[in-house]
Formats: structure tokens, C-alpha cells, sequence
């Protein structure tokens, strides 16, 4: 019988017996193959929060740009006004639009309070500018701004938005590679695990090849019972940390990072392939270990 | 039985990295035929055993198993010829944790041939183990120990069997058992081979079958004795 996933899974009890009943390298296998998957799924979600992460703060911030206007009181009108026209004659510029005094004062009631006489202060004033597709030329409209509104300051975000972004980029590829990781840690585990086994039934191994069994035969026997408990391992430690993700607190409106740890929607589904990623894990390096110790024997 | 040996040897030499053990070694196992090997300790009986069922290959000459160069079979030829070659070691090891008649029918398990092992219960009772079945490796005694070696070796029906200083461990009266049983496989057509130094034994055999006696002696197979 050729040694395949499917022929692995199908049970055969009389393989199952010829390989003494599980010492510490069960447990050890299990144990592995359950902590392992149980990082996993975190790392996972946080590989996950951190694209969605790097998503908002991308989408919330591109496209968009304030102007900023700091004038002498008699002037600010005049210079909002001139810069409301020149955006709606720049190309690129889909809208802009001043905020009133009560979106300023929502803007700075966090640091404030609600009490803050807006009116009272020389606050700049700022226009709020969404981008059109192609978008506009930046530099263009500094020049454009200096020369007509001198009080006129562009911001695009972009000393913003570039490190926020980079940041979540490179947690969402922490994360993948944290995955990666993990399952080279479990493969590593594994193979040690099953190195252990075979040694300790070298002289089972003697045995069967001595009766006239072939290579096939005897790393079946192995790769399936190692198989098995990777699976069975990595299955509860999925189970128990998808138990724990689920019961983080939920994503405010803000979308703080910590409280959006977690999966959507069919991100569900990812975890659930963990098991039969760890199984397979193990059935490889189980199956090269038992290779590579049957080609010392005859 | 295609050809007129099973097992063949021409001009085989060994060595285990140093000097040579066996040297120009040639010799056929005809089939039907009972052949002791002698010799004094070290000389390379066992050796001689391994290059039978290629658990050694030679590094010099051919070793010819069911007419095959054993240099020239996959790790799975090696696997198919043991079915046809019963082995029974003077230290015969088993699966501890698996009861005696389980053990027994291992060659038939590893070759998916469970279904020919309804003649089990008569096997045991041939070589006296019959209630013996269920009792696990470690309890048993020697004795009792080389009879199920020789139940295992014996249950796949094969066309040769090897033994090495099967009664290397039992006492004269168990020896004797040993034998009965072996001679018995030789008058049912199978081609023996017994490693021994006993030649109490040899005699005994030889009073009562056409038995010829091997020596080993300065890395060389000769006829001993009235055989030479």
C-alpha cells in the first residue's frame, strides 16, 4: 500500500498494533502539536488585525487632505474663500470644504473639553479636501497656495499615514512570519519526537524487516500514529484558543488595535485549517524520519 | 522451486572493514536439502546467516537468493524474499507487547495475508504451544522462545529456513525437540540450514536424515567430518 494521506487515514489495526503503545513522544507529540497550533491562531488573528488595521488607516487617510489657514483675523475669510476657489479649479481636487466652528470644537474637545470659547481663539481655519482619481499634484498647490494664500498650509497626511501603514505592514508580515515559525517549530518537534520513537523501537523495526516487511509498512505504522496525535493535538489547541479570541472584547468604533484581535467573518475558517496543516506537518517530517532511520537498517 | 538452488553463493568474501571473515566462499543450497554449518566461535557462522537472507551484502563474489544477486535487489526485494525465508536467531527477539500467537502470525500481518492464519492453533500445538497463545515474549522460557521463533519462521510456509544456534540456549531434552521439529520441516520438502557448534546434535540429526555438515575454517566452507 503506497504511503498516502487517504491510505494513511484508513484505519488498519493490525498495522496500529506492531508499534508499542505510546511512551512520552505521544504526549510530547500532542502536547507540540496543541501548543503550537494554539500560538498559531494567534498569531494568526494578529497577522489578520494587522492587514485590516493597515486597510483603515490607508483608506481613512488616503484620498483625503486638510489646509490649514493662519491669518489675521480680518483676512481669514478672504484667504478661506480664495482657497475654496483655487481647489475647485485644480484638477484632481474632487471637493473641498471648510469645517465650521462646531466641527473645530469637536476636534478639540478631547484636549479641551466642551467648554473651549472657539470663537474666542485664533484658531486657524481648515479645509477638509478629498482627492479625485488621478489625484492631484501636490507640489503644484503649495505653489499655488504660497502665492495666493499665504497663510495656506497643505498637509496630504502623508507623514502620517506612511509610518502608521508601515508599521501595520510590517505587524501583519510579524505575524506570517510567526506562522512560519511555528510550523518549522513543529516540524522540528515532531521529527525529534519520531527520531525518539523510532530509536527507542529500533529493535521492533528489526523484527518486522526481518519477517519480510517492506519500508511502506513500517514508516505507515509510525507516520499514522504520529499523524493522528499531531492532529488530535493541534485540533484541542485550536479549539481552546479560538475559544479565546472569541471572547476578547469586541472592536470598539475607534478600532483600537488590542480590541480588534480577532477574526471576521470567514476569517473563522482560517484557524479550522490549522489542524490538518499541523497533520500534514507531521506526516512529512514523521515520514522522513522513519525513511531516513530504515536506510541504516537492512 | 524455479532453479536448482535457493540460495547460492560464488566466490563470496566479507570483511567488516578490516581483514576478510569469509574468503572465496561457494556453495549451493539445493532444494529439499538439510546442511549444518560448524565451526569454532567468530569463525563467521552468523555472517554466513546474513549474506543468506541479505542482511549483509558481499563484498566479494555473488550471493544468488531464489536466483536473484542479492547486490542487485531494492530494499522491497529483500522484504519479498524473507517471505520465502524463515529466520531463527540464537537470542530470537519478538514484539513484547504483543501476545505470542500474534507474533507468531507477524509475517502473515506485514504481508496483508491475516486470512492464512486459520492453522494457527495447529501450529502452536506442533511446536507444544498451544496453550501458550495468549502469554506475552517476556514470560516465556528459552525453550519455549525458539519453538515460537520457529512457529513465526515456519507459518508463511517458506522454501528455506535459517537457524542460528537455535539450541544454543535450551537443554539437551528441549534440543532434541528443536531438532524433532526441524526434521520434520526438512522431510516436508523445506531446504534447512542450522548454524551450530552441538555436535551431539549433529549426530543426532544425522542418525536420522541425510544431513552434510559445513565447516568453516580459515574463512573457507568445506565438508567436515564423514562428509569430507
Amino acid at each position: 500500500m503506497k504511503l498516502t494521506l487517504p491510505a494513511l487515514l484508513a484505519p488498519d489495526r493490525q498495522a496500529d498494533r506492531v508499534v508499542p503503545p505510546s511512551g512520552f513522544t505521544a504526549q510530547l507529540t500532542s502536547f507540540t502539536a496543541g501548543a503550537m497550533a494554539f500560538l498559531a491562531v494567534f498569531a494568526l488573528a494578529l497577522s489578520l488585525a494587522s492587514g485590516r488595521l493597515a486597510e483603515r488607516w490607508a483608506s481613512a487617510l488616503a484620498g483625503t487632505a486638510t489646509i490649514r489657514i493662519s491669518a489675521p483675523p480680518e483676512q481669514l475669510d478672504t484667504q478661506v474663500a480664495t482657497v475654496l476657489a483655487l481647489l475647485s479649479t485644480t484638477p484632481g481636487v474632487a471637493s473641498a470644504r471648510a469645517l465650521d466652528t462646531a466641527e473645530q470644537r469637536a476636534l478639540l474637545e478631547p484636549w479641551f473639553g466642551p467648554d473651549l470659547p472657539v470663537d474666542a481663539l485664533p484658531l486657524p481655519r481648515l479645509i477638509e479636501m478629498t482627492e479625485a482619481s488621478p489625484g492631484y499634484d501636490s507640489q503644484g498647490l503649495r505653489l499655488r497656495l504660497s502665492a495666493e494664500a499665504p497663510g495656506a498650509v497643505l498637509d496630504d497626511h502623508t507623514r502620517w499615514r506612511r509610518p502608521m501603514a508601515q508599521a501595520a505592514e510590517r505587524l501583519r508580515l510579524l505575524g506570517g512570519l510567526s506562522l512560519l515559525l511555528i510550523a518549522g517549530a513543529t516540524a522540528a518537534m515532531i521529527t525529534l519526537a519520531a527520531n525518539a520513537a523510532l530509536s527507542a523501537n529500533l529493535p521492533v523495526i528489526r523484527v518486522l524487516r526481518l519477517v519480510g516487511a517492506k519500508d511502506a509498512y513500517i514508516v505507515r505504522a509510525f507516520v499514522r500514529r504520529f499523524t493522528l496525535r499531531a492532529l488530535t493535538g493541534a485540533g484541542i489547541g485550536t479549539l481552546i484558543a479560538m475559544i479565546g479570541v472569541a471572547l476578547l472584547p469586541r472592536a470598539d468604533e475607534a478600532g483600537a488595535f488590542l480590541t480588534g484581535l480577532g477574526f471576521q467573518g470567514l476569517g473563522w475558517l482560517l484557524p479550522v485549517l490549522l489542524p490538518p496543516l499541523t497533520a500534514l506537518v507531521a506526516f512529512a517530517a514523521t515520514r522522513y524520519a522513519a525513511f531516513r532511520t530504515l536506510k541504516g537498517l537492512t | 522451486m524455479g532453479g536448482l538452488q535457493v540460495i547460492a553463493f560464488e566466490n563470496v568474501g566479507f570483511n567488516y572493514g578490516g581483514g576478510e571473515l569469509l574468503s572465496d566462499v561457494t556453495l549451493r543450497l539445493a532444494p529439499g536439502s538439510f546442511h549444518f554449518l560448524t565451526g569454532p566461535s567468530g569463525a563467521g557462522k552468523s555472517t554466513f546467516l546474513k549474506l543468506a537472507y541479505a542482511e549483509l551484502r558481499p563484498t566479494a563474489g555473488r550471493v544468488s537468493i531464489f536466483d536473484r544477486d542479492a547486490r542487485m535487489m531494492t530494499r522491497d526485494d529483500v522484504a519479498m524474499s524473507r517471505r520465502r525465508i524463515g529466520v531463527v536467531h540464537q537470542d530470537c527477539q519478538f514484539l513484547d507487547h504483543l501476545p505470542l500467537a500474534t507474533n507468531v502470525t507477524l509475517p502473515l500481518t506485514v504481508a496483508n495475508r491475516t486470512g492464512d492464519a486459520q492453522d494457527l492453533t495447529a501450529l502452536l500445538d506442533w511446536v507444544g504451544l498451544g496453550k501458550l497463545a495468549d502469554a506475552l515474549p517476556p514470560s516465556l522460557s528459552g525453550g519455549e522462545r525458539q519453538r515460537a521463533a520457529l512457529a513465526r519462521a515456519i507459518i508463511m510456509s517458506p522454501d528455506v529456513i535459517l537457524a542460528d544456534e537455535p539450541t544454543g540456549n535450551l537443554d539437551w531434552e528441549m534440543s532434541l525437540r528443536l531438532l524433532t521439529l526441524l526434521v520434520e520441516l526438512s522431510r516436508m520438502g523445506k531446504t534447512i540450514l542450522v548454524a551450530t557448534h552441538d555436535m551431539n546434535l549433529i549426530r543426532q540429526a544425522k542418525s536420522q536424515l541425510a544431513a552434510r555438515v559445513l565447516r568453516i575454517q580459515n574463512r573457507r566452507i568445506q565438508l567436515a567430518g564423514a562428509d569430507l
